[in-house]
C-alpha cells in the first residue's frame, strides 16, 4: 500500500463525512435542486475526460476522448443551468403582490395560526 | 513537486472547497441560488486548471484537440438545450439522463487509463478501475432505462420477462467474477466482458422496478454516479474528482434512505421489486362505511369561509399537471384572507422534493410549502384539509400495526376539522389498501380529475366572492 493510495482513501472518507454533514441540513423543499446540484458537481468528471486527450494517439483513444468529453460537458453545463433555473423559481412571496394578505401570512404563519386556534372555543 | 504542480493542485482544492460551500448554501431557499453560483465558480476553476494542464503537457495531437473540443462543445450544447427547454414535470428524466452521462464518462476515464497502460497499472489501481467501470456502466444503462420509464418510452409498470431474474444474476456473477479475475490477470478483453455484463445488469436491475419507486431509484443511481466519479479520481489520482464524487455519493445515499423510509420500504425490497406502480389504480370495492360525495359549489363554500386551509398535493396532482390550477385557487382564497399552506410529504411527486419545484414554478411562495414534521401539528387547527391526488400518505391505517403501510410516516389529515378529497375514484393507492380517511365522517369526496376539479372549484369560489 502506497502513501499516495492511503492519502486518497483518507480524502475520500473525509469528503464523504463532510458530504453527510452538509447535506443532512438541506431542507426537503430543496431536495430536487439539491439532487440536480449534486448532478452538476459530478460533472467534474469532465476533468478526467479532458486528461484522456493528453495521451490519446490512436483511434480508440480519440473515440474515448470524444465520447467522454461530450458526456461530461453535457452533465456539467446542463446540470448547472437547470439547477439555476429551478432555484430562480423559489420566491419568498408571490411576485406581483396582489394585496396586503400574503406578506402578513408569510411573516407570521405560526403566530397567526396559534392566535386562530386560541380564539376558538 | 514543482511550483506548477503546487499551483494546479491548490486550484483543485479551491474548486472542491467551492463545491462544499455551494452545497452548504443549499440549506435555505434564500441562499441556494448563491450556492449554485459558488459551485459553478468551482467548476470553472477546475476546468480552467485542467485546460492549462493539458496545454502544459504539450503532448496533445491536433486530432486530440479537435476531438476533445468538438466533444465538449457538442455535449455542452445538448446539455444547455435540455436544461433550457425541460418541463419541470420532466425533471426526474433529465436528472436520470445526467446521471447516465456522468456515470458513462467516469467509466470511460478508467477504461482509457487501463487500455493505455495495457493493464500494467498495479493491483490497487486495477481494483479502482474495476469498481469505476462496474459502477459507471451499471449507472449508465440503469439510468437510461429509468429515464425511459419516467418519460413513458418504456412501460413504467414493473417489467419482467421469463428468466429476467436469472439474466440479472448471471450478469452480476460475470461482472464480479471477471473483476476478481482481472485483479490477478491483467487483460483488456476481460474488461470488455465486465463492461457488457455491467450494462446488462443495469438494465435488468431497473426494468422490474415500478414507477412509484422511481424517487428511490433516481437517488440510488445518483449515489452510484458520485461513487463512480470518485473511483475515477482514484484511477487518475485526482483529488477534485475524489472529493466531488464523495460529496455526490453522500448526497445520493442520504436521499435514497429518506425516500425509502418515507415509503416504508427497505432498499432490498424495492430493488427486488416486482409490485407496485402507483400509476394505475384499479377501482375494486369501496371501503366499509359511508362515503359522502360533494359537488364543487358546496366545496367552494367550505373553502371560502374557512380561516385556515391546508392543501395536501400528491402524485395525482403531478400526474394531472394541475399545479397551476391549485396555485390559482390558493391565491384566490388568500385574497379573501384565508390562510393557505401546503403539506408536502417526502414522496409527493416523482423524485425527492419534486412537488416543491412544481409548486414553486406555479408561483407558490416557498414559506407556504411545509414539510411533514412542520405541518402535522397544524392540522387540528385547519378548518379544511384539501387532499388532491394523495392517497396512502394520508391513510390513518398507517398508525395501526398489521396493515401494508403500518409505520409509514403520514400526514395527519384526519385531524383537520373537515376534509375534502379530490380523487377520480375510490381506487386504491400504491399500497393497494382501503384509505380509512375516505369513510371518516368529516370527509367529503369530490370525484373528479384534479385539473378539472380545481378549475370548477376556482370558478365556484369566484361566483361566491362576486
Amino acid at each position: 500500500m502506497t502513501t499516495q493510495l492511503l492519502t486518497d482513501i483518507v480524502i475520500f472518507v473525509l469528503a464523504l463525512l463532510v458530504g453527510f454533514e452538509v447535506i443532512s441540513k438541506v431542507p426537503a423543499t430543496l431536495h430536487t435542486p439539491l439532487m440536480s446540484a449534486a448532478n452538476s458537481i459530478h460533472g467534474i468528471v469532465l476533468v478526467g475526460a479532458m486528461l484522456i486527450a493528453v495521451t490519446a494517439n490512436n483511434a480508440l483513444g480519440y473515440i474515448l476522448a470524444f465520447v467522454a468529453a461530450a458526456f461530461a460537458a453535457m452533465n456539467v453545463v446542463g446540470g448547472y443551468v437547470v439547477t439555476g433555473r429551478m432555484l430562480k423559481m423559489f420566491r419568498r412571496a408571490r411576485t406581483p403582490v396582489p394585496a396586503a394578505n400574503p406578506p402578513a401570512a408569510v411573516a407570521g404563519n405560526g403566530q397567526t395560526a396559534s392566535q386562530d386556534g386560541g380564539s376558538r372555543p | 513537486m514543482s511550483a506548477w504542480d503546487w499551483v494546479t493542485q491548490l486550484l483543485y482544492v479551491a474548486a472542491a472547497t467551492c463545491f462544499v460551500l455551494g452545497l452548504h448554501l443549499m440549506n435555505s431557499p434564500a441562499t441556494a441560488r448563491r450556492g449554485n453560483q459558488v459551485s459553478t465558480t468551482g467548476m470553472v476553476v477546475a476546468v480552467a486548471t485542467t485546460f492549462a494542464l493539458v496545454i502544459h503537457a504539450g503532448t496533445v495531437t491536433a486530432t486530440g484537440w479537435i476531438v476533445m473540443i468538438a466533444g465538449a462543445l457538442i455535449g455542452a450544447g445538448a446539455g444547455l438545450y435540455a436544461a433550457r427547454t425541460v418541463e419541470m414535470t420532466a425533471m426526474p428524466q433529465l436528472v436520470s439522463l445526467f446521471n447516465a452521462v456522468g456515470g458513462g464518462a467516469a467509466a470511460l476515464v478508467a477504461v482509457n487509463d487501463y487500455v493505455k497502460l495495457a493493464g500494467g497499472v498495479g493491483e490497487s489501481t486495477t481494483i479502482f478501475t474495476i469498481l469505476d467501470v462496474l459502477i459507471g456502466a451499471v449507472t449508465f444503462s440503469g439510468s437510461i432505462i429509468a429515464a425511459g420509464k419516467l418519460q413513458g418510452l418504456i412501460n413504467s409498470a414493473p417489467l419482467t420477462f421469463p428468466g429476467s431474474r436469472i439474466a440479472n444474476t448471471v450478469a452480476a456473477v460475470v461482472a464480479v467474477g471477471g473483476g476478481i479475475y482481472m485483479i490477478a490477470t491483467p487483460s483488456v478483453p476481460t474488461l470488455v466482458i465486465i463492461i457488457l455484463a455491467a450494462l446488462v445488469f443495469g438494465v435488468t436491475m431497473v426494468l422490474p422496478i415500478g414507477g412509484a419507486d422511481m424517487p428511490v431509484v433516481i437517488s440510488l443511481l445518483n449515489a452510484f454516479t458520485g461513487t463512480a466519479v470518485a473511483m475515477a479520481g482514484f484511477v487518475i489520482n485526482n483529488w477534485a474528482l475524489i472529493i466531488a464524487g464523495a460529496l455526490v455519493g453522500a448526497s445520493g445515499s442520504i436521499l435514497t434512505k429518506l425516500m425509502a423510509d418515507a415509503m416504508n420500504r427497505s432498499l432490498t425490497n424495492i430493488m427486488i421489486g416486482g409490485f407496485g406502480t402507483g400509476d394505475t389504480v384499479a377501482a375494486v370495492e369501496g371501503p366499509g362505511g359511508d362515503v359522502r360525495s360533494i359537488q364543487a359549489d358546496d366545496a367552494a363554500i367550505q373553502l371560502a369561509y374557512a380561516q385556515k386551509i391546508i392543501i395536501v398535493p400528491g402524485y395525482g396532482l403531478a400526474a394531472a399537471q394541475a399545479q397551476h390550477q391549485v396555485a390559482e385557487l390558493a391565491a384566490l382564497l388568500e385574497e379573501r384572507g384565508v390562510e393557505v399552506s401546503y403539506a408536502i410529504h417526502p414522496v409527493a411527486g416523482r423524485m425527492p422534493g419534486h412537488m416543491n419545484v412544481l409548486l414553486a414554478e406555479a408561483n407558490v411562495p416557498y414559506p407556504q410549502l411545509k414539510e411533514m414534521d412542520e405541518i402535522n401539528p397544524e392540522f387540528p387547527r385547519a378548518d379544511v384539509a384539501l387532499v388532491i391526488g394523495a392517497n396512502d400518505v394520508t391513510n390513518p391505517a398507517a398508525r395501526r400495526p398489521g396493515t401494508a403501510i403500518s409505520g409509514m410516516p403520514i400526514l395527519d389529515v384526519d385531524q383537520a376539522k373537515s376534509i375534502i378529497v379530490i380523487k377520480r375514484s375510490m381506487g386504491h393507492g400504491y399500497a393497494g389498501i382501503d384509505n380509512e380517511l375516505y369513510v371518516n365522517p368529516k370527509t367529503s369526496m369530490f370525484f373528479a380529475d384534479a385539473k378539472s376539479a380545481l378549475t370548477e372549484l376556482t370558478a365556484a369560489v369566484k361566483t361566491l366572492v362576486a
